[in-house]
């Protein structure tokens, strides 16, 4: 980049680029293992709080290899893999209190996990029973949004509300709220995570914006998305930006922590850049053979979010074997439940679609129940003969 | 008693819907001290403050997708898209959220949201602000779509979406804003919201309009009673769900019927609600309905407007080709 006419160049204002995560990554524990220390967002972990997020990591990560066979068994017709970003999806989850509210793109699976939705229920989007339909004031867990980018403005609005509720800065801790909105590398490129920036910084809503930088956008690499590191875009918009490393769950549990506490405290909106890597595919629909490089999924293996926590809980003897024999049959019976649960998950009535297209139904969509319904009778008949 | 226009009388809606309800939020561009362009939002937030009456960034999507996370939180929210034309940035946000919230979790996240957009031409504007979108949100499963043609209406209408539990696509004819005024009886019991209605009784054929096409059509009827011809004019005034009970009491009793509308004839409102009476009163036509629309063209300049739109020619020229059969 050089120097312009029209003022002072990228590297000026926000340094180098760093394609590598770069010095700005917040880190709390290497991918060896090894405790870190960051000033502004250092914390004692307990050692139940650490065993805590081992156990939430690895029944994350079950409950997505086991969709994924779940899907290659022909159980559902598709399945968006998280492998990878189990550390960020519980760091930031666990850093949640149960009046914050979160709204997740459709691969949130381990922020669901932590919010207390059964895992069973994210099942019925992919198998094609149901749009992903459970009760969202049930966990504060947000319904799954496809279209990419959507859902930060309604984490913007519903932040708003939140402000006109008076949950903001009061200094309740259990009255404060905060929300926040899971997006991607690839939905930073969209209107509307740049008209959600704007919304909130005008309001200052209690938001924090939490981007899973995975590196890739199905097929497309985070250099197609942007020239800049991403968290250094909020600064353009007027609120902090920070990188942490995704792979990481104590520097997520952290960052993130700090963020949403910003937010209840009335300071306003956060970018939470996790940067971290799409193991998996994009879903099990996709081929990154043809895209990406086997290297750079072996460089990033060697990053793994669990097996840093597990190298720290047994170097550290904070955890013994019992404790890893116990969480691995935990996720076998978690195995097991989803097996056969999602078998036995039942297809809906047909009649159904007629259904909630309206809170008052409308007489003509009656009309055309009654006469689908008929029409269905008559092959009753015909059976029946 | 007072007398009003559409534009005092939608202000007037507002203002008693924000005071019977604390959920009713206001949101636009322009819609706080300036009053909204048109006016309609008038004194509200020096009244009920800028909480509830919000300046919005000038970002439509960012309107109606925050507007979907502030009814998620059980706000209420209406929001104005400044003119029809640029209601299109907000479409995926309209289509694909605020229309489907609601089916897709099973009744248990609904949107009452109101979108109220000013729509239709005839007021010498610049490209993109006289354009008729209805077709598009009626389309859409979801959304439920309404028009007002009078004061009396507006100021009635626009709180029964307020008060609907459905996201309503609420249609304003920018050129009667100003235009009319009529007496308003704040204590009558309105007639329910998604119902149409026979506004000029006739025998002899059937006139169906909407919005700003209503007065053109009234006066259609008026100019064909001089002609010996008995013109029944009906306000749709819901086109989705449409209402067509009193169009197909009409259409049986005349055999001849017309529809009217400022937007393109290709696959409008006119195009469904023709197929409707073909499929309900088909023994009943003399002849086939016929539609007088706008052209199937972009909205044209200014200067040329009202060759596009129907006038009262073209609707009357279309009722006399009912009788040629």
């Amino acid at each position: 980049m050089t120097t312009s006419d029209f003022g002072p160049d990228l590297v000026e204002v926000f340094g180098p680029s760093q394609s590598d995560g770069g010095p700005e990554l917040v880190q709390l524990l290497t991918p060896e293992g090894e405790r870190v220390h960051r000033a502004e967002f250092d914390q004692d972990f307990s050692a139940d709080q650490l065993r805590g997020f081992y156990r939430d990591m690895v029944l994350t990560r079950r409950i997505d290899t086991e969709s994924t066979a779940l899907q290659r068994h022909g159980e559902l017709g598709i399945w968006a893999q998280l492998l990878g970003q189990e550390a960020a999806q519980v760091g930031s989850g666990r850093a949640l209190r149960p009046q914050d509210y979160a709204f997740p793109t459709y691969r949130e699976h381990g922020v669901a996990w932590c919010r207390g939705l059964d895992p069973l229920r994210l099942l019925g989007l992919f198998r094609g029973i149901d749009q992903g339909d459970w009760d969202p004031r049930e966990h504060n867990f947000g319904n799954y949004t496809i279209v990419i980018g959507a859902q930060t403005l309604h984490a913007t609005g519903y932040a708003m509300g939140v402000q006109r509720d008076g949950a903001v800065g009061t200094g309740d801790p259990e009255r404060d709220a905060a929300v926040i909105a899971y997006f991607g590398d690839g939905a930073s490129s969209q209107g509307d995570v740049n008209e959600a920036f704007i919304f909130a910084a005008s309001y200052n809503a209690p938001v924090v914006f939490f981007c899973q930088n995975n590196q890739w956008a199905i097929s497309e690499p985070i250099e197609r998305q942007t020239r800049i590191p991403l968290y250094q875009r909020a600064l353009g918009f007027g609120f902090p930006g920070v990188r942490v490393d995704g792979n990481d769950v104590l520097a997520t549990y952290a960052v993130t922590q700090a963020a949403l506490q910003r937010a209840r405290e009335g300071s306003g909106p956060t970018l939470v850049e996790a940067y971290t890597y799409r193991m998996g595919a994009h879903t099990t629909t996709d081929d990154p053979t043809r895209y990406r490089l086997s290297d750079d999924v072996e460089t990033w293996k060697l990053k793994d979010p669990i097996a840093r926590v597990e190298v720290y809980l047994k170097r550290n003897g904070l955890a013994d074997e019992d404790f890893f024999e116990a969480i691995r049959a935990e996720a076998d019976e978690l195995g097991v439940r989803l097996r056969e649960g999602c078998r036995t998950l039942p297809d809906p009535n047909p009649l159904s679609i007629f259904d909630h297209v309206y809170a008052e139904n409308t007489p003509e969509l009656e009309r055309q129940r009654d006469g689908y319904a008929a029409y269905l009778d008559t092959f009753d008949t015909e059976a029946a003969r | 008693m007072t007398t009003v226009t559409l534009a005092k009388a939608l202000n007037a809606g507002l203002r008693k819907a924000m005071e019977d309800d604390p959920k009713v939020l206001i949101m636009g561009e322009d819609v706080g001290k300036l009053g909204g362009v048109f006016r309609i939002t008038d004194g509200l937030q020096k009244d009920f403050g800028e909480d509830r009456v919000i300046d919005s960034p000038l970002a439509e999507s960012g309107i109606l997708g925050t507007a979907v996370g502030l009814a998620i939180r059980g706000y209420r929210p209406v929001c104005e898209i400044q003119f029809d034309g640029f209601v299109y940035p907000a479409y995926d946000q309209i289509v694909s959220q605020v229309a489907k919230f609601c089916f897709r979790t099973r009744g248990k996240v609904p949107m009452p949201i109101v979108v109220r957009i000013p729509f239709g031409g005839g007021i010498g504007a610049v490209e993109h602000h006289s354009e008729s979108p209805e077709a598009q949100f009626a389309h859409t499963p979801g959304l439920k779509v309404v028009a007002c043609s009078n004061p009396v209406d507006g100021y009635w209408m626009i709180q029964q979406a307020i008060a609907a539990d459905d996201p309503v696509i609420f249609l304003e004819p920018k050129r009667q804003y100003h235009a009319d005024k009529a007496e308003l009886d704040e204590q009558a019991t309105p007639q329910p919201l998604f119902t149409s209605r026979v506004v000029r009784p006739g025998a002899d054929a059937t006139l169906l309009a909407y919005g700003p096409m209503v007065k053109t059509a009234l006066k259609a009827a008026g100019a064909a009673e001089g002609e010996g011809r008995s013109v029944e004019v009906i306000d749709l005034r819901t086109l989705s769900p449409l209402d067509l009970g009193p169009v197909y009491d009409s259409v049986r009793r005349t055999g001849r019927v017309v529809i009217t509308h400022e937007a393109h004839v290709n696959l409008g409102l006119g195009a469904e609600v023709a197929a409707r009476i073909t499929e309900e009163c088909f023994y009943s036509l003399e002849a086939p309905v016929l539609r007088v629309g706008g052209f199937d063209t972009p909205y044209p300049p200014s200067r040329i407007e009202e060759d596009y739109l129907p006038d009262l020619d073209r609707v009357l020229d279309a009722v006399d080709r009912t009788f040629e059969f």
